[in-house]
């Protein structure tokens, strides 16, 4: 499992593998929003936390297809469900490296992104911390729907009206959570929600995820 | 038809709307399985010539 | 009385369908153009909401229809994953386009409503939320289905999808009603008090309440008769497709 990991990070980092796209997208959002409403500071600190976690959602979606599409065109995903690895295993160590090439990096540039937006004082410990908790469920729901769509020729519209809405929960809490910080309300609720969301959806969904590779598979 | 008042317009739009969904939704029913029987029908006979 | 299962016999199940559908189909059209027309015609106008009332008698049943129709999508898509009945999976798959329909009947109708009650067409009010929530699904649901060609595959996947997809809408439900507390009334149609007459606020009094229990009624066995239809029409295919394919290799 380890060496499949590293093998998926190896992959992504190299040149051409798409590290770094999702990143450059969510900087290309957080630099054309403003631009787009005006640069009034105090609209732009309000909506902040909202447009942080949008960005960081829509970047997320962009290489969602990345995660199977590649393994399964060059049969790497027939080798890899042959061997002994359980395929639960499989599409949680693929959902973990998707995170780590994707999620990881744009909750450490979110700050960064944060002052282009004249995110307020207190909202970035709130933002990192919606972004780290909320980002894995994002990763893992992606992963469901490529193993669901890995088989089609042009999945990558498909793939992204079924995620969509399965995205709704995570994004609203986690949106919430990063806005009521920012304006020092209290957090405990959407903070939990949030939590159990992500933690539910990692514990039950690499299930459905392994059951619709092997349906594709078959 | 009866008094619908200053809201004539919104009320007939629903209604409107709602039928005309409706009976798109239930034409292409019937249209599929027609074409679907039609199709199925064919094909049996085909087999039974043989 | 004969097993249910017996029904999940495709050859069974069609000439069931055909024997009851003449039936479903004419109850259906007595049933909705008898609450409609009384509804339309002979109920009074609501001392606030003036003649927009009347839009109940549609916007209601559609919108019930939308929720349950799903909720019946996942039970037969349940029993597809369990027990591999085709006619289940074919059922799910017949009645999600009844029921995206529904949701865009419900949501239209309540755009039009709430444009002369809440001055908008439009809110981001959890009930409304909910609904534009559940349409993507029924829209990546059936698009998923569309999309495969090979039909246990598009089976599998879409079931698998309905069910991962009905707790995700239940969380949004959540979600949603947390993010923004909303315009829309609370359930007053099926309330006990409501139909009782024992709580006085914002019950539907029983002058609606009788025509749009019969368009609800009506809806129901609308949707009744275009499942048994749209289902028959699945397996037709299917066994057209089978027939097809024994041609090419004889």
């Amino acid at each position: 499992m380890i060496a499949l990991l590293t093998r998926d990070l190896k992959l992504a980092t190299r040149a051409g593998g798409g590290f770094g796209l999702g990143l450059a997208f969510f900087l290309i959002v957080v630099i054309l929003v403003p631009f787009s409403v005006g640069p009034e500071s105090g609209l732009l600190s309000d909506i902040a936390p909202g447009v942080l976690w949008l960005g960081a959602l829509l970047a997320c979606l962009l290489s969602l297809d990345r995660i199977l599409a590649l393994d399964w065109e060059d049969g790497t995903l027939d080798l890899v469900a042959t061997s002994p690895l359980p395929l639960e295993g499989v599409v949680t160590i693929k959902a973990l490296a998707h995170w780590l090439t994707t999620g990881l990096p744009m909750v450490i540039a979110a700050p960064l992104f944060g002052l282009l937006l004249n995110l307020p004082q207190p909202g970035y410990f709130w933002l990192v911390l919606s972004l780290a908790i909320g980002t894995p469920a994002l990763s893992v729901v992606g992963t469901f729907g490529a193993a669901l769509t890995v088989g089609l020729k042009r999945g990558g519209l498909l793939l992204s009206l079924l995620v969509l809405p399965l995205y709704v929960p995570t994004l609203i809490f986690g949106a919430e959570l990063a806005r009521r910080g920012a304006d020092g309300q209290a957090t405990t609720t959407p903070l939990l929600m949030l939590a159990g969301i992500t933690f539910g959806v990692i514990a039950l969904l690499p299930f459905a995820s392994a059951l619709v590779l092997r349906v594709n598979l078959r | 038809m009866p008094e619908l008042g200053k809201y004539a317009a919104e009320v007939l739009t629903a209604y409107g709307a709602s039928i005309v969904l409706m009976t798109v939704l239930v034409l292409a029913s019937i249209r599929a399985a027609r074409k679907a029987r039609k199709e199925l029908e064919a094909a049996e006979a085909r087999r039974d010539d043989r | 009385m004969a097993s249910i299962w017996e029904y999940a016999n495709p050859v069974k199940f069609s000439k069931t369908a055909s024997a009851v559908l003449p039936w479903v189909t004419v109850l259906a059209a007595v049933t909705l153009a008898t609450g409609l027309v009384w509804g339309f015609f002979f109920t009074p106008d609501d001392f606030r909401q003036g003649s927009t009332v009347k839009i109940i008698y549609i916007h209601v049943p559609a919108a019930m229809m939308a929720i349950n129709i799903w909720a019946m999508m996942l039970v037969t898509s349940l029993i597809w994953l369990i027990r591999r009945h085709h006619v289940s999976v074919l059922a799910a798959k017949g009645a999600a386009s009844v029921g995206v329909v529904m949701t865009l009947i419900a949501l239209i109708t309540g755009a039009v409503w709430g444009q002369p009650m809440w001055g908008t067409w439009w809110v981001w009010d959890p009930r409304l939320t909910s609904f534009l929530i559940l349409f993507l699904f029924y829209l990546g649901y059936l698009a998923l289905w569309e999309a495969i060609d090979d039909p246990d595959t598009a089976a599998d996947l879409t079931s698998v999808l309905c069910i991962v997809g009905s707790v995700f809408a239940i969380l949004s439900r959540y979600a949603v009603n947390f993010w923004n507390q909303g315009l829309h009334q609370g359930a007053s149609v099926m309330r006990a008090g409501a139909v009782t007459g024992t709580d006085t606020e914002e019950k539907v009094s029983n002058v609606f309440f009788y025509p749009l229990l019969l368009c609800m009624i009506g809806f129901v066995l609308l949707f009744v008769a275009l499942v048994f239809l749209r289902t028959r029409t699945e397996i037709h295919k299917r066994r057209t497709s089978a027939l097809l394919a024994r041609e090419r290799l004889s």
